[in-house]
């Protein structure tokens, strides 16, 4: 075994392979983040059904009830908390990524391994906290008699993974960022409050009208969307809109990835 | 014997903010362009053109050296000779600026204990996260599980969080784990300075075991001269990102503590390197040794009394902040290190204020020979939180001459005169 050791090139497939090498400290940094946030709550596992079970009860007394908010011939909960299990995986893999490499500073600045794995580590924490929300939803389903048909069955893992590579992109890019400007950390929790409403979490994207296209840009639009018509087969999936999201998505994983790699070399050095 | 490290041209350039600790805030730089936005475009040719190349330093210059399979290297150096920095180009860190290193081998790095450990997991479920990002294999660590538990004595403790363990506990754990890594290069920084001296005694007991036994290689920085005469061969000095001297171990340690040291007795305190914050909100700006006539001298008579005189300056206010000295002989024996604490003195310091002290020995006789000082500054109700320290600040000489009534000294053994009571029996 030869290593080289010089001044580091931007990109090469080289790093990429690096991660399967590392793949041990991969589930070890999930095993590390899962067992810390449920040992620091006192009720546990527990946490991660309660935010969003609140949430989709608040939505649905304020926007459901109180605003009367369409949604689309489905009950406004299971529509609602649909849109929230994404959204929330999505936002919360957005701020607890852009933090991930200045929290585990003291390993950066001291111990050799692919940087990515920090990140893509804490996203999938928040795969793991998706999951176990999702058992609500189940749980709504069967209340409300709704059952997905298998098409819609099968979309939910490209809708997933569609997800996946937006919040990595978007969280790698935000990580570097964060690492070289200590200020974004502030202002990022007010960005993320505002997409909230730029994306059709609360109310259906037909609510735009004929700018609904200009929804479409935010990758997380057509995941939700989708996702909706998947399980509740209120309308047809719209195909056109997905392929949209999912080359959004597959943009914003490329360009996240390249900012990120290109910044990498400078982290131990000014993190 | 081949080649295990080669190290050629290797350089590392640093920009002088970055180093300063300073972070950019985004909204200065946006606001910045918004305002004065041909100074800003100014500044980005000028740095291309590289005419603003004042705001670089070097802190590694173009090095060479290689290290043979099976050898332990030592590397010393002043405070910010680039000692550091080398390790952690080495260990794949940072990315050097030129030059290239060569590594035949798994590298493992030891920069510090305890990396990763977390405060709220127990025992048991740190020392497998610490092993997986030391770089073990997880059936590795599984199976020398029982050993590292034994060797770190924690037993009882296995399934506390390592946030109840007391701070001896916590070191001897994440040395355990270190210790028991088998990668066929290991780089160790400064971890033998940590722990009770039993536990150091362990350590370097174990370290003596895996270089002779199963021919390892290592490079191991210190200030322990001690340590670095016991394990190493071959001692690297560098100063100023320069490699000045290579070459056995006494001879360079010789150089290093008694002739090149010798020459720089002009030291800034004040701006001297320091490790991660240490000194970034309270440091030491001055450090003098003081003779009998009270004047500031780096030359003392033999048993002349003296004293040290330190400088604090601090930017928030203090209090029950402990002092330490230690003195150093010339070949790394430590001779004496008094704290204020022993005589229940603790200080107290005001923001944007100074504090001078001083601290007299009257009856501490040094034999002839150069000494070295490191000085310390911790915050006694923080888990006596290490504030600024500086290690081998500074040197003095004691003179061959004897003080007032004293003889000249034998120059036979010892680093310390004393005058027992003789009296005949029979």
């Amino acid at each position: 075994m030869e290593v080289i050791i010089k001044p580091k090139k931007t990109f090469s497939w080289h790093d990429i392979k690096e991660i399967t090498k590392y793949h041990e400290l991969l589930y070890f940094f999930i095993w590390r983040d899962l067992k810390v946030r449920y040992k620091q709550t006192s009720i546990g596992i527990a946490w991660a059904l309660f935010q969003p079970v609140i949430t989709m009860i608040i939505f649905s007394i304020v926007f459901g009830r109180l605003a009367k908010m369409p949604s689309d011939g489905v009950p406004y909960p299971i529509f609602i908390f649909i849109g929230l299990l994404l959204w929330q995986f999505f936002s919360g893999a957005l701020s607890e990524t852009s933090n991930c490499l200045i929290s585990n500073q003291a390993i950066i600045t001291k111990i050799y391994f692919p940087r990515l794995i920090l990140p893509l580590s804490t996203v999938i924490t928040r795969l793991v906290d998706f999951f176990v929300a999702s058992i609500i939803l189940i749980g709504l389903m069967v209340y409300y008699h709704y059952t997905p048909n298998l098409i819609g069955l099968l979309v939910l893992p490209i809708l997933l993974f569609i997800s996946f590579m937006a919040s990595v992109g978007g969280g790698l890019f935000l990580a570097a960022v964060n690492v070289k400007y200590r200020d974004v950390r502030y202002a990022l929790p007010f960005f993320i409050q505002i997409l909230l409403f730029i994306t059709p979490v609360i109310y259906p994207p037909s609510i735009a009208g004929k700018y609904s296209w200009i929804l479409a840009i935010n990758p997380m639009t057509g995941v939700i969307k989708a996702a909706r018509a998947a399980l509740t087969g209120n309308a047809p999936i719209n195909w056109e809109l997905l392929l949209i999201s999912g080359l959004g998505s597959l943009l914003l994983l490329f360009f996240g990835v390249i900012y990120f790699k290109r910044t990498e070399k400078y982290f131990a050095d000014i993190i | 014997m081949s080649k295990i490290i080669e190290v050629k041209n290797l350089s590392k350039k640093y920009n002088i903010a970055h180093q300063q600790g300073g972070y950019i805030a985004l909204r200065d730089v946006i606001v910045n362009i918004i305002k004065n936005p041909f100074k800003h475009l100014k500044h980005k040719v000028k740095k291309i053109i590289r005419r603003e190349a004042n705001e670089d330093f070097w802190a590694l210059d173009d090095i060479n050296f290689s290290v043979e399979r099976g050898e332990v290297v030592g590397i010393i150096g002043h405070n910010g000779a680039g000692k550091s920095t080398l390790l952690k180009i080495i260990s794949q860190i940072t990315p050097p600026t030129n030059g290239e290193i060569i590594i035949r081998g798994q590298i493992g790095s030891l920069l510090e204990v305890g990396t990763g450990f977390h405060p709220e997991l127990s025992g048991r479920e740190n020392i497998m996260l610490n092993g997986a990002i030391l770089g073990m294999p997880k059936k590795e660590i599984i199976s020398k599980f029982d050993q590292i538990v034994e060797f770190a004595g924690i037993g009882k403790f296995l399934d506390t969080p390592v946030k109840h363990y007391s701070s001896g506990m916590y070191v001897r754990l994440a040395f355990s784990v270190a210790a028991h890594l088998e990668p066929d290069i290991l780089i160790v920084d400064e971890v033998l300075a940590v722990g009770d001296v039993e536990f150091q005694r362990k350590c370097i007991g174990k370290m003596n075991d895996i270089t002779k036994k199963e021919g390892r290689t290592i490079i191991l920085v210190s200030h322990n001269m001690g340590a670095i005469k016991n394990l190493c061969k071959k001692t690297i000095l560098l100063d100023k990102g320069r490699v000045i001297k290579i070459g056995d171990t006494s001879e360079v340690i010789d150089f290093y503590m008694n002739k090149f040291h010798a020459q720089n007795r002009n030291i800034d305190i004040n701006n001297m390197p320091r490790t991660g914050d240490r000194g970034r909100v309270i440091k030491f700006t001055d450090c003098k040794i003081i003779n009998s006539e009270h004047e500031p001298t780096s030359n003392l008579l033999f048993c002349e009394p003296f004293g040290i005189r330190l400088s604090i300056l601090s930017k928030s206010s203090y209090d029950n902040l402990r002092i330490a000295i230690k003195i150093e002989s010339s070949d790394g024996q430590s001779i004496t290190s008094p704290t204020s604490n022993d005589i229940n003195l603790l200080f107290n310091v005001e923001a944007d204020r100074s504090l001078i002290v001083e601290a007299s020995f009257k009856n501490l006789l040094l034999t002839p020979g150069l000494y070295w000082i490191t000085i310390t500054i911790n915050k006694m109700d923080m888990g006596q939180l290490v504030l600024d320290q500086l290690v081998r600040a500074v040197n003095f000489e004691v003179t061959e001459v004897p003080h007032q009534d004293h003889k000249a000294h034998s120059g036979t053994y010892g680093y310390i005169h004393t005058y027992p009571e003789w009296r005949e029996i029979k």
